[in-house]
């Protein structure tokens, strides 16, 4: 009666989420189009220009190392690509191209793959390349022109860092939500990175743990420690600039450099937020976001080991007695 | 009937908005089966009952080669407590008792019957007195000769549970979750025999010595749970409880947690927090077995899968072989790639169809190879949803890295023998890991260190002993 078939035997699960790696990295990448769709409408298509460098040098190192090191190719999974995106994310659009592609080279080989690849590195490759190029190109990376005159002018994160509420008022307040000021060009637009928030928390991509207490933290410390008249318009304006949406959405969240407990992704924001407004208010950069995020991700492992869900079936309290059996 | 007027109550749609603890949420792939009414196939020409369709020990045949058996007649037994009886699922002739494949991939003992066709009824096939059913004792040794194990799939012989629950057991729940993708042999079940269900509830109950039952079913069986409620389950002191479609809500402890908030520590039994949980199949055994003198021979499969011709609940006796089922159920639309044998999450995949359905055999699916989802290099982007999905509370991910090394003794501080590999974990993998396999084979070594501890300890204490008047001292320490 048994006809000649071949049958595959394995163990059970025998089905599986249809939502796979690329999946998930797709939908990362949906996320991120609302940012580049305002970067256009504020800065021409000059951001375009350079996000598509990036990809593609990120994509290329990642073929080209994965193929030199004999390693099963990866750049399906787009994790490359969305490296790419947000390296990018976080330069000036004047930035020139040649500087793109080395802080790409630094992301991917350096940072991402000398490591293993995905899953295994310990910093956010694209923050990594972005302190690299700080420290290695500061003057490109912080000189911010507006638009066809380019003339050079203070973001408002430099006016903050010097102590000084942007003027204006709520209008202000109303550029620095829509993206209309000067800065990296990814992160300008606090309304469409808001919305690609909103995608991944609809899509279960990111939980809101990390965001929420990242952006709560810095809200709450800049509204009890601020500096001028105006609390309230000193913490919007504090929450609004910078890269601290992008940091608390798109890399804070970096699956592979944050911790994977639910209370662990707890401390972590708390301390992404906490570093942040340390390092605004007494750094020497204007910026703290990324040193946050990036001391924080040495961070990860420990927290990880520190935050062990409860024991299923033991009490609380009792929860080292059952680990020692 | 129609199964579609669905209106939830307050409680209900409570229920579905909030995220309860851990699991995952497949599609449940059940609309294909679930207006199928349960049929009957032609029975085969030929049955192979394996001697253990149990956890526990296996049986000895009571029949010799060219016996004449009956219909129920019992051909099967153990004498130890954690077994149950094994009858034939036809009238006929016995051609053979040689070992044969089982669906765990084992070669078990098996009593071939040659089918008469004429299913001629055992003396023992006759109702229980209204009397017996009215002892906790007695009720639970019919349960016993009629070879009754949990249903679902776990085979535990129900009348040891029932028995060995005695005085620590105050709640019985019954699990109609029904959890598992695809299946919906319990839901068919529930949906054309209510009240026979909750007459068997009510005899585990009797038997159980408990006033009080919970009967859970997931919120896809609407119909089933609204239809029970009407059947007047209520009167009977059984409360249906609705419950959230997720897998793995119809596990043991998962099921216990979510309807009486209790949690059976690890390495405990149900009974330690005073519950026994029964499958609904199995309660409907029950009162097939009471009032109608049935043994355990009968089991409602679905047939469902996306390469079969046409999904089904069908009845089939225990001892027929996957190609017949199959076969009579109109066969294979696509050609299939992996057959399983249980429910997509836990049931066991098998290479050949010979195989026979036994007592806890609540499907057979059958996939095409678009179902496959694994990659060549599973790779783990650490997203955590492992630990999330995770039921026990487990932390998957690294557990993975350690058994991977081999480190058994950090699986250990992991709590890896928690794990009770409901695949909830490998299911939710973005990087497509063989998580849960992984946690199989684990256990197996965290196991044998174990057992090789504790030799290694009972050898140095023997050897401590053995010197202890020259060094006493030393054995001190070693207490410490």
């Amino acid at each position: 009666m048994n006809e000649d078939r071949k049958l595959i035997v394995s163990s059970s699960p025998h089905i599986r989420t249809p939502r796979g790696t690329q999946a998930i990295m797709l939908d990362v990448l949906i996320a991120l189009a609302p940012a580049l769709v305002a970067a256009v409408i504020f800065f021409g298509v000059k951001p375009l220009i350079v996000t598509a460098v990036s990809v593609v040098s990120c994509v290329v190192f990642e073929f080209a190392y994965r193929k030199l090191m004999k390693k099963p190719s990866s750049t399906a999974d787009l994790s490359a690509v969305v490296t790419g995106v947000l390296l990018a994310y976080c330069l000036p659009y004047t930035f020139p191209w040649w500087a793109v592609v080395i802080g790409a080279f630094f992301s991917i080989v350096l940072v991402k793959q000398l490591f293993g690849g995905i899953g295994k590195n310990i910093w956010n490759p694209a923050l990594a390349g972005r302190a690299f190029l700080l420290v290695s190109y500061a003057v490109l990376m912080t000189t911010w022109t507006d638009g066809p005159d380019a003339a050079t002018y203070a973001t408002p994160l430099a006016s903050l860092h010097a102590g000084k509420l942007v003027d204006g008022g709520l209008n202000a307040v109303w550029d620095m939500f829509i993206g209309n000021i000067g800065g990296s060009f990814g992160e300008v637009s606090a309304l469409a990175l808001l919305i690609g928030g909103a995608w991944l928390v609809y899509r279960k991509v990111i939980s809101l743990r990390i965001p929420v207490f990242y952006v709560g933290t810095v809200a709450v410390l800049t509204l009890i420690f601020s500096r001028g008249n105006n609390h309230i318009m000193w913490m919007l304006q504090n929450v609004l600039s910078g890269g601290l949406l992008l940091g608390a959405i798109f890399m804070a969240t970096d699956y592979c450099t944050s911790p994977v407990t639910a209370n662990g992704q707890i401390i972590f924001g708390v301390g992404c937020g906490l570093l942040t407004v340390l390092i605004r208010y007494f750094g020497g950069y204007p910026e703290g976001v990324s040193f946050a995020i990036l001391i924080m991700n040495c961070c990860t492992w420990l927290i990880d080991q520190h935050t062990a869900p409860r024991r299923f079936g033991v009490a609380k309290g009792k929860k080292k007695e059952g680990a020692k059996k | 009937m129609c199964y579609y007027n669905k209106v939830y109550n307050l409680q209900e749609v409570m229920l579905m908005l909030f995220k309860s603890h851990g699991g995952v949420h497949p599609n449940d792939m059940k609309a294909p089966a679930n207006e199928a009414e349960i049929s009957t196939i032609p029975q085969p020409p030929q049955v192979v009952i394996p001697m253990s369709q149990h956890i526990g020990a296996p049986c000895t045949p009571l029949v010799a080669v060219g016996d004449e058996v009956k219909l129920g007649q019992k051909i099967g037994e153990a004498k130890a407590p954690v077994s149950a009886p094994i009858h034939a699922s036809v009238s006929g002739k016995v051609v053979a008792i040689e070992p044969h494949l089982n669906n765990l991939g084992n070669m078990v003992t098996s009593v071939v019957i040659e089918n008469d066709f004429k299913d001629t009824p055992a003396e023992t096939m006759v109702p229980a007195t209204a009397e017996a059913l009215e002892s906790p004792e007695q009720i639970a040794d019919i349960i016993r000769e009629a070879g009754i194990v949990g249903m679902g799939g776990a085979t535990f012989p129900t009348a040891f549970k029932i028995t060995s629950g005695w005085g620590k057991v105050d709640t019985v729940i019954i699990n109609g979750a029904e959890c598992e993708p695809y299946i919906t042999s319990d839901h068919r079940t529930m949906l054309e025999h209510p009240e026979e269900l909750l007459k068997g509830v009510q005899l585990i109950m009797k038997a159980c010595k408990v006033d009080k039952a919970y009967f859970g079913i997931e919120l896809n069986k609407k119909f089933a749970l609204d239809l029970l409620n009407f059947k007047g389950a209520k009167e009977m002191g059984i409360e249906i409880v609705p419950l959230k479609c997720q897998y793995p809500q119809g596990a043991e402890k998962t099921l216990i947690k979510t309807i009486t908030g209790r949690e059976v520590p690890p390495g405990g039994l149900p009974a330690n927090v005073g519950c026994s949980v029964f499958n609904a199949f199995t309660a409907y055994s029950v009162y097939r077995a009471c009032y109608e003198g049935w043994p355990a021979i009968e089991r409602v499969v679905t047939v469902s899968g996306s390469a079969i011709a046409e999904p089904k609940n069908v009845k089939v006796r225990v001892g027929t072989p996957m190609q017949w089922v199959f076969e009579q159920t109109g066969g294979f639309a696509k050609e299939p790639w992996k057959i399983i044998m249980g429910g997509p999450m836990m049931g066991m995949a098998q290479y050949d169809l010979e195989v026979p359905c036994g007592k806890g055999t609540a499907s057979l699916l059958a996939f095409a190879a678009d179902e496959d989802r694994t990659v060549e290099n599973p790779v783990c982007i650490r997203c955590g949803q492992c630990i999330d999905a995770c039921p026990m509370n487990l932390q998957p991910i690294f557990m993975y890295m350690y058994e991977e090394k081999g480190d058994v003794e950090m699986l250990q501080k992991l709590n890896i023998m928690d794990c009770v590999e409901c695949g909830s974990c490998s299911y939710i993998c973005p990087g497509r890991l063989h998580l849960t396999h992984a946690f199989k084979t684990g256990k197996a070594k965290v196991q044998a260190w174990q057992a090789a501890q504790k030799a290694k300890e009972e050898a140095e204490k023997a050897k401590a002993e053995a010197t202890a008047p020259a060094a006493p001292a030393e054995e001190k320490k070693e207490e410490k």
